[in-house]
This record gives structure tokens, sequence and C-alpha cells, in this order.
């Protein structure tokens, strides 16, 4: 938003704007901003979106840590990320302020609900005196509405108790904030009637309290500087969308892997922020074939699922970092045993516990190295939250194809942002079917193919394929036990040698954007693509020899991307963590390479990755 | 094989492996075995079918003397992969090899639940009251004051009595045996087997090299039939070589007691008659111990309860009947969706 006009019948034309709605945990923040957010996707912008909440369920109403946000990026261009900071901020009380007004553009809007700005709510958030009243707002276009009372209003007819009527003020604010940015209000109306079948009268208020919002919007006259806008319609491919969270695309490549793989997903998982909606949506597609269990703990689910892919399904875990480290030891069976196992990491901040609603790229490690001995697997990370879809195929086309368990990366911030998506056709994807041995003849249970060095799959219930295997090492002709000393060396070896080649069977690295050679390219991995791209972008707009480079396949590294990485003067590697990444690449290519790294439960923002390309490249000698 | 041949008639030794059996001479974990390699073929049991999984321990390296389907899988674990494998294949035919280290420390957790899940195979708990494969380190079921290497001075923490823990878990069916007592250890795997639910079979197994005679106080052939109590579902819990003494509750409590026929003015019509249903009795039986009682043997409790997976993959079922078989591309298009340009 780069100008605003005085209110006027015209609408003002933006090109992109980026609202964060910010209140209590109570205020239903998270709902608002999701139908802001399936509306804005209607009205065919370009979109991103970023759910803030807190880790706490019902944290201390009015308190800092209490504040749950969400922030929309909505466009008529093409665009990648939620958005640096926000244009519009919406403080439903003096904690929600006082947490985001740091974040809010010089200049930007703010809406406050100056009805929860009351004595107590103003010394929970740590306020002395009330910012509504100093010089502290000055530097925003501040529009001061008690919507509290006029929720209240709104919802009179309905004889709620204050309580109840108090709830609906997310809609009558949502009501506004549609009425100023253009949007339409039919689907919340339904989405509204649908959730509230049972207690119709719920229903109904909140439908009256949105329509109010939306009223008064139309009607009130706004101080200087409040003004209504459009945002036209995105110039984006041609297609079938729609909206889709990476935890949502991750469980619905799952079940379309397995059905490329003709197997049948069995998933084991135990509830873990952020990574439980991946258990819940696969839970309700049991028509589609998918076994869900809820196992125990971390350990006992990705022992079923080791135990359902040895009896011939595809067995799969989702998890966080905590889990992975649970299951650590069973990953290393079914690699002793390279039996497919699809393990999903959707990564938070660590260590230990550490930040379980905030997102990090710090299991890149743990995920790569974090077993005990020789231990390698694929690792495979999707980059947004519509390439979860592809990575989980992916997965698991690379864990049956080499009988090996395939670790799939993704994060807090893929999991919950959702993004305008485009339908992909399931005929336009190749079925990879399982394997399985049932010729008796000549058959050992470690049988390989001498391309891929995959083992055989014999399945349970089979005649004639009874076999034994273990955590034990194995012998390389037999596949009895074995101690023996050169029989394991060569073991270890071929281990390596088949997750090593699949370097071969993926794409080779290129860069996204930009020349292959030059003075910097930026290398990312997984969600920080979004920052990276639009970055590097701006950066070229403005003539600097950047390029970008993102790596979706982490172990085994893709070819060319050596070559890659030596073709530019200079790398960097913007990480969510303490950097993990450049450890990979400096030990595999010598590449001195340096890191930007951002490790504040936040996602980049375009601005610091675009600060430090123009600081690199400011003490470049021009040529 | 076509079809009109006749099913070829099994034997022990179509369940004998190839494999060295790497256990200590003497070791009661060979009755087991042999017991089992016995017992499959009166089960109607095929090799392609049974699928062995264990943990880790001496017990756990039972699967590989099996010439069936088997996993040997990582300390403690077993249930929780077993359970898996029943997920994957109901029809399967799953035997989980456990010991009192594997099961009840380490895989405490994924014991409990096996039990209240109620997942239908059996596991066999190989209890030795010791950490054998680790070189004699006091175990769950170590009695207080067992001297070993980990607790030179005694160990000082009360056993756990597996029964009494299944029972208390929500175990359908609880069940004990002695390692070298053919007889009543293949009755109880029998009655495990044909059990539609999680068939828990404790064998009291003699550990000769670290805990050597551990339970031979009731063991002993000479002593057995005044320190066993062979349980029958309906009869009354009567021992003693003269068969003259008995069980029943003691008068205004829940305990129990034993009493002589003959005596005092009890007859049998006094006695205890063992109702295998019974959880609450169960209970009483699995915390029976020497010198003062007989030890229970036998199927201490059975009371059948749906599957777990079964009712799982119900759902399964259901969910196709109400939606119909899941389409991908429907999936995907579920909710709102909205078109640009020309998607004709």
């Amino acid at each position: 938003m780069d100008t605003f006009a005085s209110q006027s019948a015209e609408r003002e034309s933006l090109e992109s704007v980026v609202i964060r709605f910010a209140g209590d945990s109570g205020d239903g923040m998270q709902l608002t901003g999701t139908q802001f957010t399936q509306s804005t996707a209607l009205m065919g912008n370009d979109l991103a979106t970023f759910p803030d909440f807190p880790a706490e369920i019902r944290a201390p109403a009015g308190t800092t840590f209490g504040v749950s946000g969400f922030q929309i990026h909505f466009a008529s261009r093409d665009i990648m990320t939620p958005g640096d900071a926000p244009d519009v901020l919406v403080a439903m009380n003096p904690a929600a302020l006082k947490v985001n007004l740091p974040e809010l553009k010089v200049g930007g809007m703010l809406l406050v609900n100056t009805g929860a700005f009351t004595a107590g709510n103003l010394k929970k958030a740590g306020y002395k005196e009330n910012p509504l009243d100093g010089d502290e707002l000055a530097p925003y276009r501040v529009l001061k509405l008690d919507i509290s009372k006029l929720t209240l209003a709104s919802v009179e007819p309905f004889e709620l108790s204050t309580k109840e009527a108090l709830r609906s003020k997310n809609m009558w604010t949502l009501g506004l904030v549609m009425w100023m940015f253009d949007r339409e209000r039919g689907e919340t109306v339904a989405w509204l009637e649908k959730k509230f079948a049972k207690k119709p009268e719920i229903a109904q208020a909140n439908i009256a309290a949105l329509n109010a919002g939306h009223a008064y919007g139309e009607t009130a006259e706004f101080p200087q500087g409040i003004g209504c806008y459009t945002v036209p319609k995105a110039d984006l491919e041609a297609g079938t969308y729609r909206n889709i969270t990476g935890n949502e695309a991750t469980a619905w490549g799952v079940v379309a892997g397995a059905k490329l793989a003709a197997i049948r997903p069995v998933l084991g998982s135990y509830p873990i922020t952020p990574a439980s909606t991946i258990l819940h949506t696969l839970a309700n597609l049991k028509e589609h074939g998918v076994v869900t269990f809820q196992a125990e703990d971390e350990i006992a689910a990705v022992c079923a699922a080791i135990g359902a892919s040895y009896a011939g399904s595809l067995g799969l875990t989702s998890t966080s970092g905590p889990g992975v480290a649970l299951k650590a030891e069973a990953i290393g069976l079914a690699v002793a045993t390279e039996l497919p196992l699809l393990i999903i990491d959707v990564q938070r901040g660590g260590p230990s516990t550490g930040l379980p609603t905030k997102t990090e790229q710090s299991d890149l490690l743990q995920a790569v190295y974090g077993r005990n001995g020789d231990c390698p697997l694929p690792v495979i990370a999707a980059q947004t939250p519509g390439d979860c879809f592809y990575m989980a195929i992916e997965a698991i086309r690379l864990a049956v194809k080499y009988m090996t368990p395939v670790m799939l990366l993704t994060d807090g911030a893929l999991a919950n942002s959702a993004e305008p998506w485009k339908i992909p056709s399931f005929s336009d994807f190749e079925p990879f079917p399982a394997q399985f041995r049932t010729d008796p003849e000549g058959f050992q249970p470690f049988l390989r193919d001498p391309e891929t060095l995959a083992r055989v799959w014999p399945k349970p219930g089979t005649p004639g394929t009874e076999h034994r295997i273990g955590g034990i090492e194995k012998d390389y002709d037999s596949g009895n036990i074995s101690y023996d000393p050169d029989n394991h060396h060569k073991m270890t070896k071929v281990r390596a040698a088949k997750v090593a080649q699949i370097a071969d069977d993926v794409p080779a690295q290129t860069v996204d954007q930009g020349d292959p050679e030059g003075d910097l390219l930026v290398v990312g991995w997984g969600s920080t693509y979004g920052a990276i791209s639009q970055a590097v972008s701006a950066c070229r707009a403005a003539g600097l020899k950047v390029s970008h480079a993102h790596i979706r396949y982490i172990s085994p590294l893709p070819r060319g991307l050596g070559e890659l990485l030596k073709s530019f003067k200079h790398v960097l590697i913007p990480e969510m963590n303490n950097g993990m990444l450049i450890k990979l690449l400096r030990a595999e290519f010598l590449v001195d390479a340096q890191g930007l790294n951002k490790i504040a439960g936040q996602p980049f923002k375009v601005s610091e990755i675009e600060a430090a390309i123009r600081s690199y490249l400011s003490n470049e000698p021009s040529e | 094989m076509t079809p009109l041949d006749p099913p070829k008639k099994l034997t022990r030794k179509d369940f004998v492996s190839d494999q060295e059996v790497r256990w200590c001479p003497g070791c009661g974990d060979y009755a087991i075995v042999a017991a089992i390699q016995r017992v499959l073929p009166k089960l109607g049991s095929t090799r392609e079918n049974t699928v062995f999984v264990s943990g880790i321990g001496c017990s756990s390296r039972f699967p590989y003397y099996m010439n069936t389907y088997g996993f040997h899988t990582i300390h403690g674990r077993a249930p929780a992969l077993a359970t898996g494998v029943k997920l994957a294949n109901p029809e399967l035919d799953v035997w989980v090899i456990t010991g009192d280290g594997d099961g009840l420390s380490i895989g405490g957790n994924h014991f409990l639940h096996l039990l209240r899940r109620n997942v239908n195979l059996q596991i066999i708990l190989f209890n030795n009251r010791i950490y054998g494969l680790t070189k004699g380190q006091y175990s769950p079921t170590s009695l207080v004051g067992k001297k070993s290497p980990s607790t030179p001075l005694g160990s000082i923490d009360s056993p756990v009595t597996p029964a009494a823990f299944a029972l208390g878990s929500g175990a359908r069916f609880v069940s004990r045996a002695i390692d070298v007592d053919v007889k009543n250890l293949t009755a109880v795997l029998t009655r495990a087997h044909e059990f539609k639910g999680t068939g828990l079979i404790e064998v009291f197994q003699n550990c000769p090299v670290f805990n050597d005679g551990a339970f031979s106080h009731f063991t002993e052939r000479a002593t057995a039939t005044e320190t066993q109590l062979h349980l029958v579902h309906g009869e009354p819990m009567i021992f003693g070589k003269e068969r003259d003494r008995g069980l029943r509750l003691r008068p205004g409590t829940l305990q129990i007691e034993v009493v002589t026929i003959g005596e005092n003015g009890i007859t049998e019509a006094d006695i205890l008659v063992h109702d295998e249903t019974n959880r609450a009795q169960a209970f009483l039986l699995a915390g029976l111990e020497p010198p003062h009682f007989p030890v229970a043997l036998g199927v201490l409790f059975a009371a059948p309860a749906p599957a777990f997976e079964e009712a799982l993959l119900d759902q399964n079922r259901q969910a196709v009947e109400l939606r119909g078989a899941g389409d991908i591309d429907a999936l995907l298009r579920k909710g709102h969706t909205w078109t640009v340009g020309d998607d004709s």
C-alpha cells in the first residue's frame, strides 16, 4: 500500500496489501484470518498467509504471550511470502497492539478495538498509560472503534449473554475489513451456517455481526487517511485453484503417492505440534484405504509403520523434531532391514521442547546424520505449502523403489501457511507400483536389484519366501545373521551406495532464478523459498548479479550442485538455524559459503535477505 | 501344488529353520521353541502365514529358529511392530516373543498398550527374572535382594508381577506355564492361539547361567503337586498330592486362603470354582506366591472382546460404504476452488 486517499466513492486500486489480524487467543483471530483468506482466494488474488499463535491452548486472557496473529499478503501479482511488515494491523486488545505495533509500517493503517482498552487489559499488556491517548500512534493512520460495543448492539436481537455476544466481535471486525478491501461475505455466511448448524441462533448472531461490520464501513464517516480499496485479480496461470496448507498437501500427497505405488498407506503417529494435522487429515480419509493408528508414543508409531511395511503396506509416520529423536533407533532398524518407510518431520524450534508452535529448519543434520552407526537415508525437503504434495509423492516413490526409509522435511511455517495452489490432475502422475517378490526360486531376503541396489520385498503370507530379518548385520549373500568383518564392511558400503546413487534418479540442480554463474548465488532449502526468491528478484531488478538455487534433495545432494556453486564468486546460505546446510555443502564441495542465520522462530523477511545480498555485493568492486 | 493336491500335512520339522541355535546349553528357551515347533502343525498353522516378532534379549533370538516369517526388531518394541504387521494384514498369524527385561522394562509401555487394545496375536513372555544377554543384571521381575553385577549389594526395588500387570492393563487373556512342563505349556499355547485378541502366555523360564533355579521352589517335580495349582475353568481350585487342599475366599474378606478339605468342616463345596471370565478373581490368583500359596498356572483369565485391528479396519470399510471409494481428483477439489482463465 503506497498511498492512501481519503474516503471517496471510488475504491482505490492497490497492487498488494499485507493485513495482520491480532488479538487474544480467545478472540478467534485464526478463524477471522482463514475466512478472509478464503474470500481473498475467491477474488482471484495471489496470496500467502502466516498464522502465528501461542503454544498455550488458553493462555491467560489479555496477556502479551496469549496474543494470536494471522497475517495475509494478497496481491494482483505473483507473491510468495506472507509479507514483511503489515500495511494494516487489526489489534483487538492492548496486548495485541503492544506485540504487533513495532512491525506495522510507518504510515500503515491501525484498527483498534477501544472497547478492550480497559485499565485491566492495559495493565496486563504492560502499558502504564493508554497508548490511544499518547503520541505513540502518531506515525500511523488510526481508526479507533469500540468494536465490543458495536458488536453487542449488532447481536442484540438474539438475546445472548454478554459473554456469548462478545464472541462475535471477530466477525464484526471481519465484516468491516471485508468492506474495506472489497471482499465477498457469501462464503463466510455459508461457513457460519454450517459450523453452527446445531446452534442456529449463534450462526445468525455471527452473520448479523459480520453484516453489521460491513454496513458500518458503508455508512460511517472515517477519518482522513482511512478509505476503501480494491486489489485486482492476479494474473495467475490458467487452471483450477484452491487454498492449501502444507500439512494438508503432505497428507494428500501421501494418499496420492500410495495409490501410485498401489499399496495401502499405514500411518503410525503420535500427536505433536505442528505435525498433528497430518494425522487428523489422514484419519479422515479412510475411504481412500488409509489406515491411521494413533500409537502410545513416537517410538511405537514408527515401529508400527515399520511392521506394516514388513507386511507389505507402506508404513509412514508423521512427527516433529523431538519425535524424530525418539524414533532414531527404529529408523535405523528400517535402514538395516531395508524396508520402505516415510518419516515426515514438520520441523519446529528446538532444542528439546524449544518453540513448539514456531518454525525452524534445525532438524537438517538430525535428519541426515541423527542415528547410530553408518545409517544413510534419503532426505528431501518441500519448499512451499503446495510443494509438500509433490514431495510426499516423491518420498514414497524413492522409498518403494529403493527399499529405504525416506525423511521428508517440512516445517511449521509450511504446515500452517496457506497459498493458492493450482490443482494437478492425478492422471498426469506416472504410477510406480511396488514390486513384491513372490518367486521362491533362488530366494534370499537380501537379493539386490543390480541397478537400484534395492533388496527384494517379500511379503508374509507368500509361500516359499519365508525369511527372518532384523537389526543384526546380514550376510550379503544369504541374508542370514553375520558377524563377519569383511561382510559388515561390504554391507555398510552397499547401503551407502544405494542411497548415494539416488542422485542419478532425481533432477539435477539448476538455478531457480538468474544466470548459472555470476557474483553471488543464494542457496536455500525448505520454506525460505518464497523470501529468497522475492529478495533475489528485487536485487536482480536493481541490476545485481545474483542468482537463486533452492535445494529440494538434501541427501543425496543433486548432481550439478557442485559445479553450480563453483560458478559464483560468493555463496550465501540463508537458513532458519545456526548453520546446517552450510556444513553439508562445505563438507561436500569445499565451498567457502557464508551463512545468513535467523533463529527467531519466525520466517525470513524478504527485506532481511535483500539487505544481506546488497551488503554482500556492495563490497564488490564493479566490473 | 495344484488345487487337486491334498494340502501337505506339516510336521514339527517343517517349522525348524536351518539356523544353528545359539542359546546356552540347558537354557529353558530350548524347551519353549521345541514346544512351539511341535504345536504349530497341530494348530493348523502354515509357514507362510506365521510371523514371529521379537525384541532384543536372549529369547528374542527365537524367530531365527523358526522356518516361518520372522522379524527380530529392537529392544522393547516388538508389540508395536507386531501391531503394524496386523494392521497391514490381519490374516497373518502373529506371535510376539519377549522377555522380562524387553517386555516389562524398556518395552513396558508397549506391552501395556498391546494388551489393552486387544490386537489379535499371541505374546509369549519368557520370564527368567534376569538380563541374560547383557550378562546377568537384575531385571524388573527379579526378587528384592537380587545380587547381580549392577546390584552387588542386592536389588532394592520391588518386582512386577507380569500377570497382575497384564490384568491391570486390561488384558483379555492371561495364562502361565513352566518352560519344561510340555503338557501344560502346549495347552496354554493352544488356548492363546484359539483366543481372538491378545493372548498372553507368561513362561517361567530357567536361566542356568545367570539365575539358575529362580523358580525351582515351585517347579521341582518332587514338590510340584504342593506348589502348583493347575487352573481349569469351571472346576474347583484343588491341589496337593492327596487332592485335599483348595482355595477359598476367607469369609468377610477379599483374600484367598488355603484350606484342607475334611478339616474344620470344609467340604469340596467350599472351594472356589475357577471362573476364567472373572477379572477380580484372576487378580487374586496372579498374586499367589509360595510358600503360603501354590502358583496358579494355566489360563488365569479369558474374556473375549473384539480385536483392535478388525474394529479399526472396519472403520475403513464403513467409510467406503458411506462415502464411496476415495478418488484423488475429487479429494483435491473438495471445498472451495476457483478457476482462472480458460481451464476447459
